[in-house]
């Protein structure tokens, strides 16, 4: 039976019957996965969706993944939160908190990615897996290669985030640390993918991995009862989320699962690397790389190779971009983990802050359903909080010490909010 | 003088499989116009139809994009290493997966 997905050029249109490609040999331009929509649109339903299972294989006809693969990994379907304290704080009121912190099985919106790569290359046939990664999809492809039983190489920058290592290293990959930055590193990717025949999911099974993100906006739509926001805020590494997630609203409003609306996207990035949100704010209409300086590690891409399409993407939805500086992404990460009980890394402290930006300055108004995405978990990269917080003095564990403590706790704060009269 | 340039698996079907070729080019523009003449059905593919180089093709002098070097201004040196390197994005392309037009109606 025929697939329902193949690959095509974006540039040029020409089509090619599905394989591990991801640069078409005519004109050297990026390939994508259609998917027949038609196909899916005779048996894919809310009902049916619904009958799935409570994670991203509920999407599975909308995936490049042949219609007989029995999913091994149970990533996505992570909560949609609304966050009316952090709401209250930015001057939001109708905020919600898309919170893929908690996406299983390594705490990243690349469980979700990986998860599609991977099962195309096991179709493929291969035996070694890898990627050039800025951490979590690291991680990622560690912990679901190991489930599969495939063999692993993972190429990072060498100074990464000591977590983001043992996170990867725990799964019994082969970590190898590349005496650069990302777009070293991925270069250096590109070149080994030429040479051996291995899948690595973010080069030669790019195409496919990159659909996976698509289950992030389905999951939006489906969990706000079959609608669409009217904003989404989503951070930019190489440019591919925001890019899938306008695609999987398309996909949604093609298949009649959804009304159609004009979503208006926004995507957010450090000052410290921000060639796509510098190509919006300019209008320019290629993306001028630059070399990453910030603690947004994860988001550390100096060339994106999806830029332009997001920054176009950004354009045409009436959106916006914004950069904040690595104090403001602290801030971001302290506001959401104090408002709203989640604790995000640097890439979701980038978001928040963004998010607060964009409403400070009028882009985004208080009433609109607006969606942040939250991609990663705070536990990955505590080192950017290292001197943040006190050392609390241990007491004795008596009562009156206890009650000694509390008092003096009050006074202080007392103090620092002016309540008390030291004259 | 004398530089290495080692070219994609996705050029190859243009060069009849070379992977590489030493050229004495002083800069980008003469070693475009070197790979071109050394590989004349390579031309139509690396350039698009208003000449210029396709935009997803990079360059890298040994360990650095050419456009933090100057781009077209650098001066190649002997024994420099070129890289030629096709980006790799993944994202959706601008036209409606659906009905494949760029500026489609039907979402």
């Amino acid at each position: 039976m025929a697939l329902s997905y193949e690959l095509c050029c974006r540039e040029c249109g020409k089509r090619y019957e599905n394989q591990p490609l991801s640069i078409c040999d005519e004109c050297f331009s990026p390939l994508e996965v259609r998917v027949d929509l038609d196909a899916a649109k005779k048996t894919v339903t809310r009902e049916s969706i619904a009958q799935g299972p409570t994670n991203m294989w509920r999407y599975q006809a909308l995936l490049p993944v042949p219609e007989d693969y029995v999913p091994q990994t149970p990533a996505g379907w992570t909560p949609l939160l609304k966050a009316p304290r952090l709401a209250e704080r930015i001057g939001a009121k109708n905020l919600y908190i898309k919170n893929d912190a908690v996406c299983m099985p390594t705490l990243s919106f690349k469980d979700r990615v990986v998860a599609v790569a991977l099962a195309n290359a096991q179709r493929f046939g291969f035996d070694t897996v890898g990627c050039s990664s800025t951490g979590n999809l690291a991680n990622s492809v560690a912990a679901q290669a190991a489930r599969l039983g495939l063999k692993t190489y993972i190429l990072v920058p060498a100074d990464l985030e000591a977590a983001k290592i043992l996170n990867t290293q725990v799964y019994g990959a082969n970590l190898i640390r590349i005496d650069g930055n990302y777009d070293h590193v991925n270069r250096l990717s590109s070149q080994i993918a030429d040479r051996f025949n291995w899948g690595f999911v973010n080069v030669n099974l790019r195409p496919y991995y990159a659909e996976g993100s698509k289950t992030v906006g389905f999951e939006i739509a489906e969990q706000l009862g079959w609608r669409l926001p009217d904003n989404v805020v989503v951070p930019m590494a190489g440019g591919s989320l925001i890019t899938k997630i306008r695609k999987a609203f398309k996909e949604l409003i093609a298949l009649g699962l959804v009304e159609p609306k004009d979503v208006r996207f926004f995507g957010a990035q450090a000052t410290g690397c921000s060639p796509i949100a510098r190509a919006v704010k300019t209008g320019a209409d290629h993306i001028e790389p630059q070399k990453p300086s910030t603690i947004a590690r994860s988001l550390a891409i100096g060339n994106p190779a999806d830029g332009i399409y997001a920054a176009k993407a950004i354009r045409e939805s009436g959106g916006w971009a914004e950069d904040v500086s690595d104090v403001e992404i602290v801030a971001g990460i302290q506001e959401l983990a104090e408002t709203e009980g989640i604790f995000t890394e640097t890439a979701g402290g980038v978001t928040t802050a963004v998010t607060a930006r964009l409403y400070a300055h009028g882009r985004i108004k208080p009433d609109e359903l607006t969606v942040t995405c939250i991609t990663g978990n705070g536990l990955k990269t505590t080192d950017v909080l290292a001197g943040a917080y006190e050392t609390e003095q241990a007491i004795r564990p008596r009562l009156t010490d206890f009650e000694n403590y509390i008092n003096e706790i009050k006074e202080l704060n007392d103090l620092v909010s002016g309540g008390v009269d030291v004259r | 003088m004398s530089v290495r340039v080692l070219l994609p698996n996705a050029f190859q079907k243009h060069t009849n499989g070379a992977k590489e070729l030493q050229s004495s080019a002083s800069n980008l523009p003469q070693l475009l116009d070197e790979i071109e003449v050394t590989f004349p059905a390579l031309k139509t593919h690396l350039r698009d139809e208003t000449g210029n180089v396709r935009r997803f093709i990079n360059f890298y002098v040994n360990e650095e994009d050419i456009r933090f070097l100057g781009n077209e201004k650098y001066a190649f040196k002997d024994g420099d290493e070129v890289l030629v390197i096709p980006s790799i994005a993944g994202g959706s392309c601008s036209c409606c997966s659906y009905c494949g037009q760029e500026d489609c109606t039907c979402c």
